[in-house]
């Protein structure tokens, strides 16, 4: 089946079974970003936007993003460089591996509410498994992130 | 792993109605929990074209189109202030934000799962379903049927005065449920349902003396639903520890909307 | 030590953490190419099971199917996979394919197939008949079972371990220091309790994986997920049966580690399939496989005795861990030391004797291995929980009962090999950490309006730096154009930070900003020899390996300057950017020694230094946690958790901080969260995260981390350890702190919301 959706920005088509999994197309064209920790909907690795909504990218068929608008990290690289230097700054980014889904959620996040609290950020993020920071040092950073900008310095 | 062999994405209801005749077929909901299991699907039934997701309202009911999203009903005003929140409250907890963006009312509804946070909260507020095929039925009639092969279009909750407590134990945050409960205070009707038993939800229904004290009425209440429901045990928890979680819960839920009914 | 440091301390980004963030091409699966084979394991679904036939002739006919191998086309010598300097104490025990299965989970054959899919249907057409055999599945009936584990000849150990698999033991111990029994005679209070802790999983987010080609010399070159370069190099040579020359492993970023990938657990499927087939090949684990056939934390039971006086006095520790090693013995014999090695000499301040007892038994389920603390988690808590109760018991503050009877600095630690507590500010910590949580205010049981309880509870621990005696740490380091250098490592950074760290050293020494330090690593053809980043040894270590180069280029980089400036290195100072005469005549700059190092020179601006310490000085640390209890659902949030750690020299604060958040939510979730459970068939409930709860964060509560240093002579910069200590102190805190709120100890973890409520209801009821 042949689908059509806007990723990053640009209309791609792709050929498609009705079982292909829009986690496994996205790696085939190219997006290596999208990571995958489990298999079973639970981790939020794979986090992508789809027409601007965060969603697992996991538990998604394929055919189901036709028409549709995709966004990986690989198209948001700006928009996640505004704040990612503060959670480099905390050291929370750590090996790395949950790192693009969670800055995909941090992003939904932050144009859904542009200044959360960090309960706020905690609930928001809470399908966002990370297994090395202990998860405090990616709320300083988003934290560390809002100041600034609040302060007019981002 | 979940093969499909064939996609479809009906035009009408009536197209989905008799595709979902066939033999093992499935009508995609989140496509959360399908892909779990090892099955092999001859044709999925996608209702995406058919204008499901909606939450509208009329001067009875709200209606919920079965592909509205759990987190646009977690975030719906409309729905929270009449249930005081309950919506937010019984929502929240699943999983996370990406997880709750797939989720589906419909798909949770028809799946009728043990686990399901959406049933309890539902069949408290005395939600009915509309099936393209079977029509409106009470959402109690249809989870005692178990209907299959037809195709869940709407879920209604009736727009009447109400005051809602939801009340989950997880054993971690966003865990599924060890126990849900839901109280739903009406007029002098007090409307319980116990889900996560691990079975699924069951609807009990108590009449508010008037005058009746508060705390005396929780306590009573909790005792007759852990005596009259039927627990059982699974990994996360035993059917001992589900009826005093009952108990618990229900105490809860009961003074909870007890305690706001002037406000009604 | 008083000199003025430049970038140690600092606490800098990490090197690649903008690329990391931004989610740029990075592990196995983004750096190696997707036009290979996929490798996938038929696991056997039975606990103990012996092949009568595997019939793989209708399976090898699938479209797409490269290869099947079964126990029939392996080499036919055991070896272990666990990462460790040889001659390993893990003993020889596994085949890559074993007729003989003996947990369920255990590898009955290899499928390659061009695509997952054919793989997987291949997999479904593998017809094997087994032959069910019983199976040992509780680890206290192991020792002596008439079921054996390991019941082949081929089986050996190594070194002497007290290993005998004919007794299904995997290793036996005993040492001991003074008369313990007349020391427990002699004491006012001494009583004897039982802890159990289970197999919890690393749960590191990028599950094992693994790559392998042939290169253009023919050789096999592995690109793995992995803590071990030289030491995989070594095992696949081993399992594989070809010379070590034939194979080179390199890792590129790891998606996290813990231990657990200081085991070989997926290298050897696509390795040999390659090997076999010429053929580049890729393995990458699934959730559920990385949960029933990874290398989780040893199971263990300890059992402790305390012996101590009226006054509180610690006179007497008599341990016992019985440790479970699963189906194979990888870092078995290892593991169980450190439930002792690293709990008992918390208290040389006042102990007069102490017993260190283990046995460790193979049993017929998941093959344990290494999961940070490595068996000093268990230990402590099991010690840490008796010396809160001791304190409960005497009614005396366990603040106070820690502090009059803890290690101080400068002792000799008996049951730590008699290695000295050379720098040691554990009662430093203890203080500050009572002072920074609030312990006064805190320590008292609260009930709250709304019916919960607020607690709190204390613990200390201690852990390694490095293997006395035995890890090898290298670093080289070159001078190039421009003056920049090049560390080389073998050292594996699996995201803790330590390229930044070796990095924040060099510029240290070489006087030079952190950005002009690139890191290379790690790769078995090109890095100096390393054991590996485990065991806490890399900067301690390594770390010294990286001061040792740089002291030595410095001298060869003087000796070139000399020779530009027509004198001797003697009288040259190294100045960073440029190196001058003492007398300040005349001076040459360091990118002018670097573009003369690359004309017409004869001196090698590069310098290889190995290190290796005979001791192992431990990092200490308290740690304290708030919790509060709803006694009615057992539900138990953790309020606050206050760490004051004792890491020697803090080399980068920002990383050293997040290691410890890190580890206590690691500890954390073991102690409420995380279960392994077994069926009566040996199947593992918890073989997904959607059963295996690791916590979220609205699981961690606040924590609040200090350091509070020692300063360690034998560490790069006075810097000790921090990577595994930091796992160590939540489990009996929190315990404490139960303990507090309901009056119960629980001495089985996980403590779970369905223990702690109807524990209560039954006290309730029985008023």
């Amino acid at each position: 089946m042949e689908i059509r959706m806007m990723l990053n920005g640009i209309n791609r088509t792709a050929e498609v079974k009705p079982d292909t999994v829009l986690f496994d197309l996205l790696r085939d064209l190219g997006c290596a970003s999208v990571k995958c920790g489990c298999e079973t909907s639970a981790c939020g690795l794979c986090t992508v936007l789809l027409d601007d909504r965060p969603v697992l990218s996991c538990s998604v068929l394929a055919v189901r993003a036709d028409g549709k608008k995709i966004d990986t990290l690989e198209g948001l690289q700006e928009e996640a460089a505004s704040f990612v230097g503060f959670i480099a700054d905390q050291g929370a980014e750590q090996c790395g591996f949950c790192n693009p889904g969670f800055v995909m959620n941090t992003i939904a996040l932050l144009r859904e509410n542009p200044d959360p609290t960090d309960e706020e950020i905690r609930q928001y993020l809470a399908g966002n498994l990370c297994r090395c920071s202990g998860y405090e040092g990616q709320t300083r950073g988003i934290r560390a992130y809002l100041t600034a900008k609040k302060e007019g310095l981002v | 792993m979940l093969t499909i062999d064939k996609y479809l994405r009906p035009a009408t209801l009536e197209e989905a109605y008799q595709a979902a005749q066939q033999k093992n077929s499935v009508v995609l909901g989140g496509m959360l929990w399908l892909r779990l299991g090892k099955k092999r699907v001859s044709t999925a039934i996608d209702l995406s074209d058919l204008g499901l997701d909606y939450i509208t309202e009329t001067d009875a009911c709200w209606k919920i189109g079965a592909y509205t999203s759990l987190r646009a009903l977690e975030t719906h005003e409309g729905l929270n202030r009449m249930t005081n929140n309950g919506f937010r409250n019984a929502f929240g907890a699943i999983v996370g934000v990406q997880f709750r963006n797939l989720a589906t009312a419909g798909g949770s509804i028809f799946g009728r799962y043990g686990f399901s946070d959406v049933l309890t909260l539902c069949l408290a507020l005395d939600a009915s379903v509309e099936l393209h095929h079977a029509g409106v039925l009470s959402l109690e009639a249809f989870c005692d049927q178990g209907i299959r092969g037809d195709i869940l279009k709407e879920i209604r909750i009736p727009k009447s005065p109400v005051r809602v407590s939801y009340q989950a134990q997880r054993n971690t945050a966003t865990d599924f449920p060890v126990l849900n409960v839901c109280a739903v205070l009406r007029d002098d009707r007090i409307h319980i349902t116990v889900g996560a038993r691990p079975l699924r939800a069951v609807p009990l229904r108590f009449a508010v003396e008037p005058g009746a004290d508060p705390e005396e009425l929780a306590s009573r209440l909790a005792d007759t639903a852990a005596e009259e429901t039927v627990f059982g045990s699974n990994t996360r928890a035993s059917a001992q520890y589900r009826k005093h979680l009952c108990r618990v819960l229900v105490r809860r839920a009961v003074r909870e909307v007890l305690s706001g009914k002037e406000e009604i | 030590m008083n000199k003025e440091l430049k970038s140690v301390g600092k606490g800098v980004r990490k090197k690649d953490a903008m690329q990391l963030l931004l989610g740029k091409p990075a592990y196995v699966q983004d750096v190696t190419p997707d036009d290979c084979l996929v490798v996938k394991v038929l696991r056997c679904p039975h606990a103990n099971a012996e092949i009568k036939e595997i019939q793989c002739s209708i399976a090898k006919k699938v479209p797409g199917v490269a290869a099947i191998f079964t126990y029939e086309d392996v080499p036919q010598k055991r070896f272990t996979m666990a990462g460790q300097t040889y001659p390993e104490p893990s003993p020889y025990d596994r085949l890559i394919l074993d007729r003989h299965l003996r947990f369920v989970g255990d590898a009955v054959a290899i499928v390659a197939a061009e695509t997952e899919e054919a793989a997987d249907k291949a997999l479904r057409l593998i017809k094997v008949q087994y032959e069910i055999l019983p199976a040992v599945l509780d680890f206290h009936e192991a020792m002596d079972n008439p079921t054996l584990v390991h019941p082949e000849d081929t089986w050996k150990a190594l070194c002497d371990v007290g290993a005998d698999n004919r007794r299904n033991l995997c290793a036996r111990g005993m040492e001991s220091d003074g008369d313990v029994d007349a020391v427990m005679e002699d004491c006012d209070i001494s009583f004897t309790r039982t802890f159990h802790t289970r197999a919890v999983h690393q749960a590191m987010m990028e599950t094992f994986r693994t790559y392998t080609e042939i290169d253009h010399y023919g050789r096999l070159h592995v690109v793995s997920s992995t803590q071990i370069v030289f030491h995989a190099r070594r095992i696949l040579a081993h399992a594989l049966d070809i010379p070590k020359s034939k194979i080179h492993v390199e890792k590129p970023r790891i998606g996290g580690g813990f231990g657990a990938k200081q085991t070989l657990v997926a290298e050897i499927y696509p390795a040999f399939v390659t090997w076999k087939t010429g053929r580049a090949a890729r393995m990458i684990y699934s959730r559920r496989e990385c949960q029933i056939a990874g290398s989780p934390r040893h199971e263990m039971e300890v059992t402790v005795r305390i012996g101590a006086d009226r006054n509180g006095k610690i006179r007497a520790l008599d341990v016992h861990t019985l440790s479970n090693t699963g189906a194979y013995g990888e870092h078995g014999p290892t593991t169980v030391g450190l439930s002792g090695h690293k709990s008992i000499p918390l208290y040389t301040g006042s102990l007069e004797a102490f017993r260190f007892g283990y046995d460790v038994v193979y049993t017929n389920v998941e093959s344990a291995g290494a999961y940070r603390g490595y068996g000093a988690t268990q230990g402590i808590f099991a010690v840490e929980s008796v010396v809160n109760e001791l304190a409960a018991m005497l009614d005396m503050d366990p603040v106070q009962l820690r502090l009059q009877n803890m290690v101080r600095e400068g002792q000799i630690m008996p049951a730590y090999y008699n290695e000295p507590a050379s720098a040691c500010a554990l009662d430093r910590c203890m203080l500050r950490c009572a002072e920074a949580f609030g312990w006064a205010q805190k320590y008292p049981v609260r009930h709250m309006p709304d019916g919960k309880i607020r607690s709190a509870g204390v613990a200390m621990a201690m852990q390694g730096s490095g293997i006395s005696g035995v890890d090898v740490g290298s670093a080289a380091v070159k001078l190039n154009d421009d003056g920049f250098y090049v560390l080389r490592i073998g050292a594996a950074d699996m995201g803790t930070g330590c390229d930044t760290i070796l990095a924040q050293m060099t510029a240290e020494c070489m006087d030079c900003s952190v950005d002009d330090v690139i890191v290379f690593g790690a790769d078995s053809d090109a890095s100096p020899y390393d054991s590996g980043s485990y065991a806490s040894s890399t900067t301690y270590v390594t770390g010294r390996a990286v001061e040792k180069a740089c002291l030595e280029l410095k001298e060869k980089i003087c000796t070139v300057a000399a020779e530009m400036l027509n004198c001797t290195p003697g009288e040259l100072v190294f100045e960073g950017r440029e190196v001058r005469r003492a007398d300040n005549t005349v001076s040459v700059s360091l990118e002018d020694i670097a573009t003369k190092s690359m004309c017409g020179n004869t001196v090698a601006l590069e310098a290889v230094s190995s290190h290796s310490s005979p001791i192992s000085p431990p990092p200490f640390m308290a740690g304290m946690v708030e919790i509060e209890l709803d006694p009615e659902t057992g539900t138990v949030e953790v309020l606050n958790y206050t760490a004051i750690v004792d890491c020697g020299t803090v080399v980068n604060p920002n990383l050293a901080r997040i290691q410890t958040e890190g580890g206590l939510v690691q500890g954390i979730g073991m102690t409420l969260t995380e279960n392994i459970q077994y069926h009566a068939d040996g199947h593992m409930t918890e073989n997904s995260f959607l059963q295996y709860k690791i916590p979220t964060r609205l699981e961690t509560g606040r924590m609040h981390v200090e350091f509070t240093p020692s300063y360690e002579e034998s560490g790069p910069f006075g810097a000790k350890s921090i990577g595994e200590i930091v796992i160590n102190t939540p489990a009996p805190a929190i315990v404490h702190a139960l303990y507090r709120a309901t009056g119960t100890w629980y001495r089985e973890l996980p403590v779970l919301p369905e223990q702690l409520a109807m524990d209560l209801a039954k006290k309730d009821g029985s008023r």
